[in-house]
This record gives C-alpha cells, sequence and structure tokens, in this order.
C-alpha cells in the first residue's frame, strides 16, 4: 500500500507547483486565556491525504471548526487553492468545497438517505426535482467510489458504517473537494474502518484532498501521505508518513518517549473470583442483548471482551455492576449474587469488592458538576471511613484522602475543589480510576478506559490496571480498540449479538482474526455481515 | 477554567438584572404620567421607612423563603415543583386542625406541634405527584400543578363544611386559642426595648425560617441524602451506576420540598391571621419558584430574593395606597424582576463574562 501511495503522491504533487489544495498561515485562536490554536501554518496538497494527530485538547478539533466556519480565528489566513478565503460560517466553507464528517454524526434519524442528502441543499421549494438529482448522484457514486447505500432506507435502519457514508455522500452532493474526517474509525469494526479507508483512496484517486484527524497512529502510518502532529495548540512538525513511524509521532505528540506496548509480566491466574453462568440481559426495549454468555475470570488475570460496541458488553458490565437485572447465575468468590435487581444495586456490589470503572464517564462515573474531592467518594458516600458523624459526612476528610489519591495517581491539576468537567478527559479517567481502584477490589470491571484519553494518560491508565492485576485482583476488560484488549489482556473473547463467539489468547491471534470475529462471522465476507447490523 | 470570579456570578449578576427591571419598571410608570423617582421612593419607605413596613415586608419574606426552599431542594433533585400554592394551603389546614384540637397553654408547646402538622400535611400533598412520577413516570410539573387546583378546592370544601364556625357567614375556621398565638416582633422587641410597630405581622416564623435555611445548608452540602439528592439531579444514570435509587430520591426530595411548603402555614396562617381563611397563601408558592431561581438555590440567594420581593409586595401596596398606581402595575413591576433575574438571565451573564474575559487579558499582557 506505501507503495502505492508513493507513486500517488508523486502524480499530484508534481503538476502542482501550482497551489495546494489547502493552505493555512499563522491561524491563531484563543479562548480567554487558553491559547487553543497558536500560530498554525498546514500546506495540503491537492489529492493527498493529509493526516492531522494529536491528544485531546491539542486543538484539533478548534482547528477544524474555525475551518469549517464555526469559530472565526483571531488571526491567520485561509487559502484554498491559493485564493484567500473568509470562512464565516459553514455555508461559506461549503461554498469554498470544504465537506465534514463529524466524529458524531448529524443526520435526521426518521429521514431517508435521500433526505439527509439533500437537506440544506434543496434545490427549490418543491423536493422532487433535488431528490431525482440525488439519487442518480448516488448510483453514481456507488459505482464510483464503493459509497453504496440504499438511497431510500430510513437513517436509524442503518448500521453506523453505513451512516457515515451518508455522511461523506452529503459532503460530495455538496460538491466539496476537501473533505474533512473527525476521528472517523471511532464507532467502526476494524472490517468497516478498511471499507472507509478503500473509499477515501478512491476518493484521492479522483483529486479530492482529505484531511483526516485522529488519534490512533496505527491509521495515521495505514492512509496518510503526510502527517501534521499538533501539541497544545501548536504544530509541532509535518512529516511524510512515509519517513516516520508510530514511535517518533507518540513521542511528538506527548513531548516525551513513550511506550505504545503494555509493558507486563506473564499472568499467574489463581482461583476464580466471578464466575458467569448463561447469563442473559434483557434490556428496557424488551430487547436480549445477552443471550447466554458464560465465563470466569480468576485472580491475578485480565480478560478482555472485544467486540463493537451495541452487542451487549455494556448490559453484562451494568449487570456486573448491579444496576441492570438479568438472568442465570453469577458467583463471586463462590457465593451467588442477586441478579433480579431486588435485593441489590451499586452499592451491595461494593461491597462485594466489585469495583467498576464504568465506559461512559461523564454520564456514569463521574458528576461532571461535582468537585473532584465529590466524585472521588461516589458510590462509596455511605462508607462509614467519610462520615464524620450520625447525620453529617466528612468533607474535610474526604478532600484531604482526594487530595492524596490525586497525587498518587498523577491528576493534574491536583486541585481537589475543582470540578469534575474543569479537567481534561484522561485526568477525568485518573479520577475515577483512583476512586475505583484505591478500594482495593477483588474484581475491576474496566469499560472503555481510555476512550478519549491522551496517550500520556493512556500508558499510565494501563500500568495501574496491569499492577492491580499482579496484586492478584482480577479484571474484566471491556475495550472497542484492539489494540487495548490484545497489549492488556491475558485471555480474550469476543462478543457479537450477545453472544461469545470465541476465546483467544493474545499470543495466539491477531488483529484480522479478532476483526472477524467481532463481526460475528469467520468466513470472509467481513464486509457485508459489519455493515448489516 | 472560571470565565468568572465567584462573587460577580453571585452578586454582580442578580444586581445588575434587578437594576435593569427597575429601569424599565420605571418607564412603565412614567408611561401612565406617573414620576418613577416618587414611586421607588414610596416603595422604599413603605417597606423599610418604618417598623411596620419592615414588619410587613419581613412577614412576607418568611413565606417565600419557606416556598423558595421548597422549590430549591426539589430542583437540587432536578425536579419543578410547581405544587408550592397547594402545598402551603394544605400546610394551613394541618396547621389549623393542630391548633384547634388542643387548648394550646403556650406558644412555645403550640408551635413544634403546629410545625410538624403543616409539614406533614405539605409532604402528604407532595407526596402524591412524587410517587406518580417515580413509579409512573407522570410529569411532576403537570401533577403538581393539577394538585394545586385539587387543594384550593379541597381547602374550600374543608372550610365550608368541616372547620366553619355554624351561625357565621364567614367561611374561615374559628379563632385559635390564645395558647396559640405566635410572638409578633412587637412582643419579641419589647424585652430589649425596641419598639416595633404593633400591628406588624412579622412573627416568631421568621426565626423558624431562618433555622430551615441553616438546616436546608447542611441537608444539601453536608449529609449523604443532600450528596445523593444533588447526584440525582446532576445525573440519573450516574446515580444509577452508584447504588442510588432514583424512585427513592425523588420521593424523598419531594416530601421534604412539600414540608417547607407546608412549614410556611406556620407563618400566614398561625402567625398572621390565626385562623383559616380561603386563599391564605396568596401565590407565596409561586413566588417561591422565582425566589429559588433567583437565589441560585442557595439558601443565602433565597434568603436575599425573599427580602427583595417582600420589599415588592409591601412597598408595592404602599405604592398602590399612596400613589393611586394601580395594584396590576406593581404586579408588572414583580414580572418584571422575575423576567430579568429568571429567565433573561444570559442577558446579563454573557456580556458581563465577556467583559471580565477582555478584562483579565489585558492583565495578563
Amino acid at each position: 500500500m506505501s507503495v502505492q501511495n508513493e507513486a500517488g503522491r508523486q502524480e499530484t504533487v508534481a503538476p502542482t507547483a501550482s497551489a495546494p489544495a489547502i493552505e493555512l498561515r499563522g491561524i491563531s485562536k484563543a479562548f480567554g486565556p487558553v491559547q487553543a490554536n497558536k500560530d498554525i501554518a498546514i500546506s495540503v496538497a491537492k489529492g493527498s491525504i493529509h493526516g492531522i494527530i494529536g491528544e485531546n485538547g491539542a486543538g484539533k478539533s478548534t482547528l477544524m471548526s474555525i475551518l469549517y466556519g464555526f469559530y472565526k480565528a483571531d488571526s491567520g489566513q485561509i487559502l484554498i487553492n491559493g485564493k484567500e478565503v473568509h470562512i464565516t460560517d459553514s455555508q461559506a466553507a461549503i461554498a469554498a468545497g470544504i465537506g465534514m464528517v463529524f466524529q458524531h454524526f448529524k443526520l435526521v434519524e426518521n429521514f431517508t438517505v435521500l433526505e439527509n442528502v439533500i437537506l440544506g441543499a434543496e434545490d427549490g421549494g418543491l423536493l422532487k426535482p433535488s431528490l431525482a438529482k440525488a439519487r442518480k448522484l448516488l448510483e453514481q457514486l456507488s459505482d464510483e467510489y464503493e459509497l453504496s447505500v440504499d438511497p431510500d432506507a430510513l437513517i436509524e435502519d442503518l448500521s453506523v458504517g453505513h451512516q457515515q457514508r451518508v455522511e461523506i455522500l452529503k459532503a460530495l452532493y455538496r460538491q466539496a473537494d476537501i473533505l474533512i474526517l473527525d476521528e472517523p474509525t471511532g464507532v467502526l469494526t476494524p472490517a468497516e474502518a478498511d471499507h472507509l479507508f478503500r473509499i477515501l483512496e478512491g476518493l484521492k484517486e479522483q483529486g479530492k484532498t482529505i484531511i483526516l484527524i485522529t488519534h490512533k497512529l496505527r491509521e495515521i502510518m495505514e492512509i496518510t501521505d503526510t502527517v501534521s502532529v499538533m501539541r497544545r495548540g501548536e504544530m509541532t512538525a509535518t512529516v511524510k508518513t512515509a519517513e516516520t513511524s508510530p514511535e517518533e509521532l507518540a513521542e511528538l505528540m506527548v513531548g516525551r518517549k513513550v511506550l505504545l506496548r503494555v509493558d507486563k509480566k506473564p499472568a499467574t491466574p489463581g482461583k476464580p473470583v466471578v464466575q458467569i453462568e448463561n447469563l442473559r440481559v434483557v434490556d428496557e426495549q424488551k430487547v436480549e442483548r445477552v443471550k447466554g454468555v458464560s465465563f470466569e475470570v480468576r485472580e491475578g488475570e485480565i480478560l478482555g471482551i472485544a467486540g463493537v460496541a451495541g452487542n451487549g458488553q455494556t448490559e453484562l458490565l451494568e449487570v456486573l455492576g448491579g444496576y441492570m437485572s438479568g438472568t442465570g447465575k453469577i458467583l463471586i468468590n463462590g457465593q451467588e449474587i442477586d441478579l433480579s435487581g431486588k435485593h441489590s444495586n451499586g452499592q451491595t456490589r461494593r461491597a462485594r469488592g466489585i469495583s467498576h470503572v464504568p465506559e461512559d464517564r461523564h454520564d456514569e462515573g463521574l458528576i461532571l458538576e461535582f468537585q473532584a474531592w465529590e466524585n472521588m467518594v461516589f458510590g462509596y458516600h455511605h462508607a462509614p471511613e467519610y462520615q464524620k458523624n450520625a447525620l453529617l459526612m466528612d468533607n474535610a476528610g474526604i478532600k484531604a484522602m482526594t487530595q492524596k489519591s490525586m497525587d498518587k495517581f498523577d491528576v493534574r491539576p491536583p486541585n481537589p475543589k475543582l470540578e469534575a468537567k474543569s479537567f481534561s478527559g484522561g485526568n477525568q479517567q485518573k479520577i475515577v480510576l483512583a476512586r475505583e481502584i484505591e478500594r482495593n477490589p477483588d474484581l475491576l470491571l474496566v469499560g472503555q478506559p481510555t476512550r478519549g484519553v491522551d496517550i500520556g494518560a493512556i500508558e499510565f491508565i494501563h500500568q495501574q490496571i496491569v499492577a492491580l492485576r499482579d496484586q492478584g485482583k482480577a479484571i474484566l476488560l471491556v475495550s472497542v480498540e484492539l489494540d487495548e484488549i490484545l497489549s492488556l489482556s491475558d485471555r480474550i473473547i469476543v462478543m457479537f449479538d450477545g453472544q461469545i463467539m470465541g476465546e483467544r489468547r493474545p499470543a495466539e491471534t491477531n488483529e484480522g482474526e479478532l476483526g472477524l470475529l467481532m463481526a460475528g462471522i469467520t468466513d470472509e465476507k467481513t464486509e457485508e455481515a459489519g455493515a448489516q447490523k | 477554567m472560571s470565565k468568572m470570579p465567584k462573587w460577580a456570578d453571585a452578586v454582580l449578576i442578580p444586581l445588575i438584572s434587578i437594576l435593569i427591571a427597575f429601569f424599565f419598571s420605571g418607564v412603565v410608570i412614567w408611561a401612565i404620567g406617573k414620576d418613577p423617582f416618587v414611586a421607588i421612593k414610596t416603595m422604599v419607605q413603605g417597606a423599610f421607612g418604618s417598623t411596620q413596613g419592615v414588619g410587613y415586608t419581613l412577614y412576607y419574606a418568611t413565606n417565600f423563603i419557606f416556598t423558595g426552599l421548597a422549590v430549591a431542594v426539589a430542583y437540587h433533585a432536578r425536579l419543578f415543583n410547581i405544587g408550592g400554592e397547594g402545598q402551603a394551603t394544605l400546610g394551613g389546614l394541618g396547621v389549623t386542625l393542630v391548633c384547634l384540637a388542643v387548648p394550646w397553654p403556650h406558644w412555645a408547646l403550640a408551635l413544634p406541634a403546629a410545625m410538624i402538622g403543616g409539614a406533614l400535611f405539605g409532604a402528604a400533598w407532595a407526596f402524591i405527584p412524587a410517587w406518580l412520577q417515580a413509579k409512573r413516570g407522570s410529569h411532576i410539573v403537570i401533577t403538581t400543578i393539577m394538585f394545586n387546583y385539587i387543594g384550593a378546592a379541597l381547602l374550600g370544601y374543608v372550610l365550608l363544611n368541616v372547620l366553619k364556625v355554624p351561625g357565621s357567614m364567614l367561611t374561615e375556621s374559628a379563632r385559635f386559642p390564645a395558647g396559640a398565638h405566635l410572638p409578633t416582633f412587637h412582643e419579641m422587641l419589647a424585652p430589649f426595648g425596641i419598639n416595633f410597630n404593633k400591628n406588624a405581622p412579622a412573627n416568631m416564623s421568621f426565626l423558624v425560617a431562618i433555622l430551615a435555611s441553616v438546616a436546608f445548608y447542611f441537608l444539601i452540602w453536608r449529609t449523604r441524602l443532600g450528596y445523593e439528592i444533588r447526584a440525582y439531579g446532576q445525573s440519573e444514570t450516574a446515580a444509577k451506576y452508584a447504588g442510588i435509587n432514583p424512585a427513592r430520591i425523588v420521593i424523598i426530595a419531594m416530601l421534604i420540598s412539600g414540608a417547607l411548603a407546608g412549614l410556611m402555614a406556620i407563618n400566614n396562617v398561625m402567625g398572621e391571621a390565626e385562623r383559616l381563611i380561603d386563599n391564605a397563601v396568596e401565590g407565596a408558592g409561586f413566588i417561591g419558584i422565582a425566589v429559588a431561581l433567583m437565589g441560585r438555590n442557595h439558601p443565602i440567594g433565597i434568603f436575599l430574593a425573599s427580602i427583595l420581593f417582600g420589599f415588592l409586595y409591601q412597598g408595592g401596596a404602599e405604592l398602590a395606597f399612596w400613589e393611586s398606581i394601580p395594584r396590576e402595575l406593581v404586579v408588572v413591576i414583580q414580572a418584571l424582576v422575575i423576567m430579568f433575574t429568571g429567565a433573561l438571565d444570559n442577558m446579563v451573564r454573557v456580556p458581563l463574562e465577556k467583559l471580565f474575559l477582555a478584562f483579565s487579558k489585558k492583565k495578563e499582557a
């Protein structure tokens, strides 16, 4: 693939002695005292794929928002095809040929694909001509770029991968020449991601320019021609992808050497801590989410559950965490626990030695409006050591304890009185992790421990999880990041559609095999199955 | 990163909002051909110029503190209790039944008993909407509004058919026994040599309201229950994760809210009227919403906002009396204050934030 890239670039670079497709000069943007973008300069050649990589809060999203007219830069110039443009709003961005695919899709769920494509770009008061035009274009595009979507399907019936294609089609319908994708693979299976990359390659061959924003080094290495690294609002480097390495990029992102692989000893599993037999979970819509799952996690091992989001992992964690009911049997240290939800809740589970780092730290793990110290006892606020007397909580004691935990887990800034929403994603996650690990649990449930967390913090969080394992604790890890599953787990099970598709040892498998299992099949038709929900 | 210092958020914004509201009130008064400066002078003098005025202002404020706290405690659990009016009405019934049940020898005995009666009846009236919300998902805004009407009708029925003194033409209960009389400010302050106006209705309940505010603070920010109420109010999913039972919090928060609204009756029924009359609450339940909103659901803010609305009530009455400015216009002034402090909060906040931002930038440079 890299050879192809090389050739492709030579082809396009040579005639573009003219002007780059998009050029930024000295873009700066401040939010109050925070300098989100500082003197940013990039130049992206026509018909190339340019990656922008950086940690959370490095300023990637701000930069893209400026390009798409959501923010106005304090200073600097934007040039499209060598001509300066003033992008005052998204209409101006579209007029300048810029199309954006957001991380969170902006689609109307109960509209069809066609209706979404023409939304806001109708030719007149009557929809019929626009719809007909869009239908024709969609047919054409689906042939050209593998961008096939049923034009009459409702968005809510489409898989995430297909929804993303609709976003791309929307941009192309508006005749975008420059396509910006913000973290496009976050919600995709590996197969869907591969398909997306093929689409992007196809678009590139047709002379479109693509800017890919991501924090995944692997994707940058796989598909981009050039890559810019952002750190703390500044563009620290722009390099040719072929001439760099993931290690170098990580160092440029974080500002120091980073261990990309988790350094850990082989596991020495002991007796089982949790045994699950034939667990079934039905959600509020009466849909069966977990369909008879059985497994166990032993002392001193990390069991990783791989799977695309929404295949029952969340419900599995919630039942174990005590706030969803299920049927079947779960033993904790040999004792059966209540699954009906009648005699148990999060607090009774915690009393059993189960700690839980939930998948969604914004909606579950933390109260964003609460200060750090209040969050540090969240779920444990009934524990006797946090009470001053029968009536009042020991707020001063909790603050002191929080200070210690924050120092130990390197939460920055180490200020217990700061509201949780003021911390970066990585530091928020460290607060949750500190709270749950410091309780010295027998079983730690961890959902998406590094989602939205920067590389430097990922390293730290992984170390903490491994350290807990080495103390002989059982850890159940759920993650949609295959890299994370592969590097952290001692055993891996793959979930698809509420069932376990198989169990593997990390040393004896690879992303390809796991990706197939995650799509629910074992033969070659990965793509279609991955696309159908 | 906070955009503004806390004091600006808590003090400056409400202050500017009030000034804007007063400005527009002045414009309205000027438009009907009266002098706005005379009007404001009449209001201030009427509300604070004499001990009688102060006595009325604090009497109204006491009502608003109770209903304001009631709205605020529910709001911390993200429940919009619009039923303060009905809960206070029922609280009045509870207080009345207690006061009439026994020939009370001394107010020190009657007051705690009446407080329990008022709180119980208020809480009971809040319990039904709370239960419906927690177990059946009926929206608490709708049900509490409905319960205001039911409460008013129920009170009318009870007054007419149960509590009315036989032979009397008035739809009101019998007068409370003398032992249930709460000391007024006049009686409370006389031992200290302060001559407070005899006719002013401010009474002992004002101190109970202050105690309730302190208790409110401890409940919300110092106890486990308050912690759980606030946690549930911020995120129901997070509360579930933490093992907090949402239904339990909804019901408990509403019971406390109803009890606080019901407590108001020790002021208006026991302290002032000394009998139960129809429509004794006079809209204080709704003013409580404005007070809680303006006071940012914090007891100190609620206290200050209550004084402000006490001033508007009392000063407004004086205005209507002396300046022949129609009573409806006083309502307009109140509405302007509510609108600017509550609904149009961002109109002041956003420019002020920008101002502070520009200022802090300058300082850096």
